[in-house]
């Protein structure tokens, strides 16, 4: 097999997250090491499997703002299940999944069938998620969790270094959903569908099948977030993923991935995620305050859409 | 000829507007029929109906002789007629094989394709390059994105790629419209070598000087109906006009002019 030059697509990143690298290596001695990374990953997991979701439905010229409170709402129904219902674990999680990709179906068939706009309909189930997630677990955290629910969140030894088993879950979730876009014909079509949707219509793809399709699978990776989620923070948290859209939309736009659709690559929005957890992990390392961490990852959002757009009006 | 695609007696009504008022179409093998009319005239939807993407209310379709009903162009498609559509139906980002091969593609032998479903990309870039230089369309690299080609690259892509898995016709609807005159030519060459394998051609075109040029028969269409059928060779293009127009009624073109079977 050839080795493949990365495609420009996700140069941009790869580069800003090594520059962003070597800038926190300098300025901190502890950025760098084993632990510390690891610890990066771990904070980005969460975002990063909810990213891949997010970074489907964009290429199709979609946008999902419920995905933070779906998961939100996955986490509660299955800590719940798992402790008030004292259902098996993987029964609880069995049912969270189902949740969330119960929603994701309604956010798909809402955009597919009836057509209404995707900023539209995840501005509803956003609300929706919400609400329900706050009227089922009446604004407490379920705590208490048997102890297979936190499992994803146990940690295993590499060359020295703690890795937490959900960080290898989100790895291969990235290198799965990398293969199905680049090397199957389902793939290609949800780039096709947010190219040009019309000449993929004409082409014998039934696109609102495609649609369907990716709000589906963004539903239930928004499930698997909510495992992690839980096996992170060890508790069901009704308030959990209130920013994890825009954090998500964030890291999707940092990768290169465009909001028009068509374009883009999943890898980049994995980079796009550890760029803006190594910038918040290295700020604080540097001692600078929280609120300075949003300022400057605001600031990372428009530069990153700024030269994506001056790239491509330069090229064409 | 053998009459390849057919059409008895269409009507396709929306609400009060009756687009279609029982039009005849016939299509010959091996030949590029235009069909022209004024804005209105039911053009477009009569190319629809032959494409599968609409429904008429009554009348009949034939194609090598037997009766069809198309639900969709995708019926149509099995069929074998292809329809390059006006706006350059290409997802730009795309390569360009992997355009020609969009919702056809070709999945890789033995386990990676059955259970993987992996695509053969090095076969469908092979197959492209091959059937690309097949119509001497010249476009560099089959894996560069269709948005790195001028307009007229990309319209050879399109058309490139409905001659490719057409068995029967090809349907174009203004191809040549947003492009200029050498882009022109090359679009209307390679009609001409569509036609040449032994496909049957429709051009829907406003352009009289590209009718004129390439078209083996024309087709008037007028308020809904098939108003003539005439040889673009034996009537002068301002005679066409009239008739389109309805300034000259089509009993008094010469019987030189008119061509093909029963007119209405």
């Amino acid at each position: 097999m050839r080795l493949r030059v990365p495609r420009p697509a996700t140069l941009g990143p790869l580069l800003a997250l090594g520059v962003a690298c070597a800038f926190f290596a300098v300025q901190s001695d502890r950025f760098w090491t084993g632990d510390n990374l690891s610890l990066v990953l771990q904070q980005v997991m969460v975002v990063g499997v909810i990213a891949i979701g997010q970074t489907l439905i964009i290429l199709t010229a979609g946008v999902d703002l419920s995905c933070g409170t779906v998961m939100a709402l996955g986490g509660i129904v299955m800590t719940k299940f798992a402790t008030e219902l004292g259902l098996p674990v993987a029964a609880a999680i069995a049912a969270g999944l189902a949740v969330t990709t119960l929603l994701g179906a309604v956010n798909g068939l809402l955009v597919s069938r009836i057509k209404l706009p995707p900023f539209i309909v995840t501005l509803g189930t956003l609300n929706i998620a919400f609400a329900i997630t706050q009227l089922y677990s009446h604004a407490q955290t379920i705590s208490e969790l048997p102890e297979g629910m936190t499992a994803l969140g146990g940690t295993f030894r590499l060359g020295g270094t703690t890795v937490v088993y959900g960080v290898v879950l989100m790895l291969a979730l990235y290198a799965l959903t990398w293969f199905a876009l680049r090397e199957t014909a389902a793939g290609r079509h949800v780039y096709a569908v947010g190219n040009n949707p019309e000449a993929a219509r004409l082409t014998g793809i039934a696109t609102h099948r495609v649609l369907l399709g990716v709000y589906v699978i963004a539903g239930i990776l928004y499930g698997v977030a909510a495992v992690l989620s839980v096996a992170r923070t060890g508790v069901g948290d009704p308030n959990a993923g209130q920013t994890d859209n825009l954090d998500a939309i964030t890291a999707v736009v940092l990768g290169g991935t465009s909001l028009f659709g068509g374009r883009g690559a999943v890898l980049g929005s994995l980079l796009g995620a550890l760029i803006v957890g190594v910038f918040r992990n290295g700020l604080t390392l540097m001692g600078v305050s929280s609120v300075y961490q949003i300022l400057i990852t605001g600031i990372l959002v428009i530069l990153a859409v700024g030269t994506d757009q001056l790239s491509r009006r330069g090229a064409a | 000829m053998a009459i390849v695609l057919e059409a008895r007696e269409l009507v396709k009504r929306y609400g009060h507007v009756t687009a279609l008022d029982g039009t005849d179409f016939e299509l010959r093998t091996s030949e590029i029929l235009a069909v022209i009319g004024d804005n209105g005239a039911g053009k477009s939807t009569l190319i629809k109906a032959l494409a599968g993407a609409l429904i008429p209310d009554s009348g009949e379709i034939l194609l090598d002789g037997r009766l069809v009903h198309f639900k969709s162009p995708i019926d149509a498609r099995r069929g074998g007629i292809e329809t390059v559509y006006q706006d350059l139906a290409v997802a730009p980002a795309m390569s360009i094989a992997e355009n020609l091969f969009l919702g056809r593609e070709i999945r890789r032998s033995g386990l990676p394709g059955s259970v993987l479903r992996m695509l053969d990309k090095p076969r469908m870039v092979r197959e492209s390059a091959a059937h690309m230089a097949d119509l001497k369309i010249g476009v560099g690299s089959m894996t560069q994105p269709v948005e790195t080609l001028s307009g007229g690259q990309r319209q050879c892509v399109a058309v490139a790629r409905s001659a490719a898995f057409a068995r029967h016709v090809v349907i174009m609807d203004e191809p040549t419209a947003a492009l200029g005159v050498k882009e022109s030519g090359m679009v209307l060459e390679l009609i001409r070598r569509v036609r040449d394998r032994g496909l049957a051609v429709v051009l829907i075109s406003h352009n009289m000087p590209h009718v004129f040029e390439i078209a083996d028969r024309i087709h008037v269409q007028r308020l809904g109906k098939r108003v003539a059928l005439v040889n673009p060779k034996q009537i002068s293009m301002s005679d066409t006009v009239a008739v389109m127009t309805g300034a000259l009624r089509p009993d008094e073109l010469s019987a030189r002019a008119v061509a093909g079977s029963a007119l209405a």
